[in-house]
């Protein structure tokens, strides 16, 4: 499957891919709302890591053998289609966080706001052709492709 | 520093506009700033900016994605002087605080009559056609090197066959190459861009006086490698893997001085490349210690032609100086290939801004007077001529085919190309835009595949205009154009000036 692989060569540590995810996964979709007025604002499921020169944007992996979903109690994550996308169904989620225990890239995003504890992570963008990180991205420092 | 004294610098070039309305604490202007002009304000959750840092390089407001920020002018001004403008009170602040020579980057900013503005092209009209170079075939393709006196044929099998024995030659099928930008003062990246994109669009790179990175050795096809009065990675290889080898005398932006490249910017691999230690200043003395005149600089090429086995042209880079022509002349005589002649406006990673903005002569008129003088002495096809400083587009290279030269380089307008801004800011080695640095962060930002897409168009986008000013000029060649200043006319121009451009004036 197309899975978001950053080039850490490139990345300059802008954080617009954070912008950028916040955005799409706001409920107006409008920046300046999803900013300014939407509360609790989103979590970016993207996030850039830094240490010196070195940067890059991890997000979920959707893991061939995801051991998120091995540890979910529930069953609230699921894989589309058996090899597609690690989904969370936020209805199902009873927020125990042991998946965010057992990702090993830490791409899970504790969700607390709503006085319920839930997860957040990628889902690759549904309703997008090209997921909205990699279409932000200003150095060509994401790709959206299988390998 | 207390934060209100921050605020303080009343004279400080531009102001950080932010519409606070459309601001979303995003802080990609905070980590984006070289300068630390933009900074978080956690106190009020609120990102502010200090005026007194910024350069104008626009980089915050050309990644803010909500388009919040503009770049002003500060619109204070000091009482009208009409003989100390503010860029010279600001200067003697400056000095009087510092002591030191103020450095500044890019070429000239001043504004000096730019010849280029005051010459209009020819077309054809009724009584000869124009060619639409869309349909027919043109030919950009130009040859640099010395040209023999006279070609003969033998015929061998019926079929003729060349006997003279020709010079070795530089093919370009653009008649445009990368002026000398040394690994150092730019980056990997950048010079990576240049010297995948010569090869590909079928034209030369420059090395500047950085030397050659290893990694850079496959483009040696297209690579004309420097030797200049440092002779930094100067060495058997980077001579054998060229396809040309250039002696720099001078260039544009500073004639008469030699370069700087501060400790700062020598870097690990810098340092392998020029082989110098780490750290340490790379000094190029102002002039070639072993070069004190024509006879010397003859020895010179001649060193440089025995060590290649005679297989590249050399070249001569000088800056556009009073006696340009002369100076010419006897670089010809010397043994040269190729004269490259850097005008007033070429630009620079460093430069004392004085020198830069004082010393030397537009290309145009250094150009013409070169061309005229090597006609005259029936010398013009022993070297060809690379005209250099102040390209902008297309219309310039064809205007300065026109009046002489073989070919161009252009430095600036490659670095406008991958998101220079002209902020006249090299020289501090923190360059936003990625392109004249070596801190590891600020060198990613210039990605080499966007750098090559990008540099590669721009020549591409010259290539096609240049072929439509030939065919609207009824010209299919781009020899024919060559020196062919009759298809020129100046306007606005005295007659001394047209008379030194070897040009009419429009209407005649």
């Amino acid at each position: 499957m197309k899975r978001v692989y950053p080039r850490e060569e490139v990345c300059m540590g802008c954080k617009l891919c954070e912008v950028a995810c916040i955005v799409e996964h706001s409920l107006s979709k409008d920046i300046i709302k999803a900013y300014k007025e939407e509360r609790p604002r989103t979590l970016s499921r993207a996030r850039v890591e830094e240490e010196g020169p070195v940067s890059f944007s991890i997000m979920c992996r959707h893991c061939i053998d995801p051991e998120c979903l091995e540890a979910c109690i529930t069953g609230a994550l699921y894989r589309v289609n058996g090899d597609g996308p690690v989904l969370v169904d936020p209805r199902r989620c009873v927020g125990c966080w042991m998946c965010v225990m057992a990702c090993p890239y830490g791409s899970i995003e504790l969700d607390s706001r709503n006085g319920r504890r839930v997860i957040s992570k990628c889902d690759l963008c549904p309703d997008r052709r090209m997921p909205a990180c990699v279409d932000a991205c200003p150095n060509r420092a994401l790709f959206y492709e299988e390998r | 520093m207390a934060l209100g004294d921050r605020w303080s610098n009343p004279f400080c070039n531009f102001i950080v506009d932010r519409d606070q309305d459309r601001c979303i604490q995003c802080q990609v202007c905070v980590n984006q700033c070289p300068y630390e002009a933009n900074f978080y304000r956690a106190l009020d959750d609120t990102v502010v900016s200090d005026h007194a840092l910024c350069t104008g390089c626009h980089r915050c407001k050309a990644l803010c994605p909500t388009s919040c920020i503009t770049i002003r002018l500060n619109p204070s001004e000091f009482r009208p002087h009409a003989v100390w403008t503010e860029r010279d009170i600001k200067n003697a602040y400056l000095q009087a605080e510092t002591g030191s020579i103020i450095l500044t980057g890019i070429g000239c900013d001043r504004d000096y009559p730019i010849y280029f503005d005051h010459i209009l092209l020819d077309a054809c009209q009724v009584t000869n056609p124009s060619i639409d170079p869309l349909r027919e075939p043109m030919e950009l393709r130009t040859y640099l090197g010395r040209k023999p006196e006279a070609v003969e044929f033998e015929f061998r099998d019926g079929k003729p066959r060349l006997k003279t024995q020709l010079y070795p030659q530089l093919t370009l099928e653009v008649p445009v190459m990368f002026s000398a930008m040394s690994y150092g003062a730019v980056n990997l990246n950048f010079c990576e861009g240049l010297s995948r994109v010569a090869t590909e669009a079928g034209t030369y790179w420059n090395t500047g006086e950085g030397g050659l990175h290893p990694d850079l050795y496959q483009y040696g096809k297209h690579t004309i490698v420097q030797v200049a009065s440092g002779r930094f990675g100067v060495n058997k290889d980077y001579l054998d893997v060229a396809a040309a080898i250039e002696i720099k005398i001078g260039q544009g932006a500073k004639p008469g001085i030699g370069g700087h490249l501060p400790g700062e910017k020598v870097t690990a691999e810098v340092s392998r490349t020029r082989m110098i230690p780490v750290g340490s200043d790379a000094l190029s003395p102002a002039p070639q210690h072993d070069i004190y005149s024509i006879e010397d600089l003859r020895l010179l090429i001649y060193a440089l032609k025995e060590a290649t086995e005679y297989t590249k042209p050399v070249s001569v880079k000088i800056a556009a100086v009073h006696n340009s022509a002369a100076i010419a002349s006897g670089i010809v005589r010397a043994g040269a290939d190729i004269v490259a002649i850097d005008g007033l406006r070429g630009a620079t990673g460093a430069a004392p801004a004085m020198i830069r903005d004082h010393v030397g002569i537009p290309i145009e008129l250094a150009l013409a007077s070169v061309d005229q003088r090597l006609r005259d002495e029936g010398i013009r096809h022993q070297a060809s001529i690379v005209a250099a400083g102040g390209f902008r587009n297309s219309a310039d290279v064809v205007k300065a085919i026109a009046l002489g030269a073989d070919a161009v380089y252009i430095g600036t307008a490659a670095m406008v190309a991958v998101g220079c801004t002209l902020c006249q800011k090299c020289y501090t080695g923190k360059c936003p835009w990625g392109i004249t640095t070596n801190e590891p962060s600020l060198a990613k930002r210039l990605n080499p595949d966007i750098a090559a897409e990008r540099l590669y168009n721009l020549l591409r986008g010259w290539a096609l205009e240049i072929k439509d000013f030939m065919g609207a000029m009824g010209i299919n060649a781009i020899e024919s154009l060559r020196g062919n200043r009759e298809r020129l006319r100046g306007l606005h121009l005295t007659d001394r000036e047209l008379n030194i451009l070897g040009i009419k004036h429009a209407g005649e």
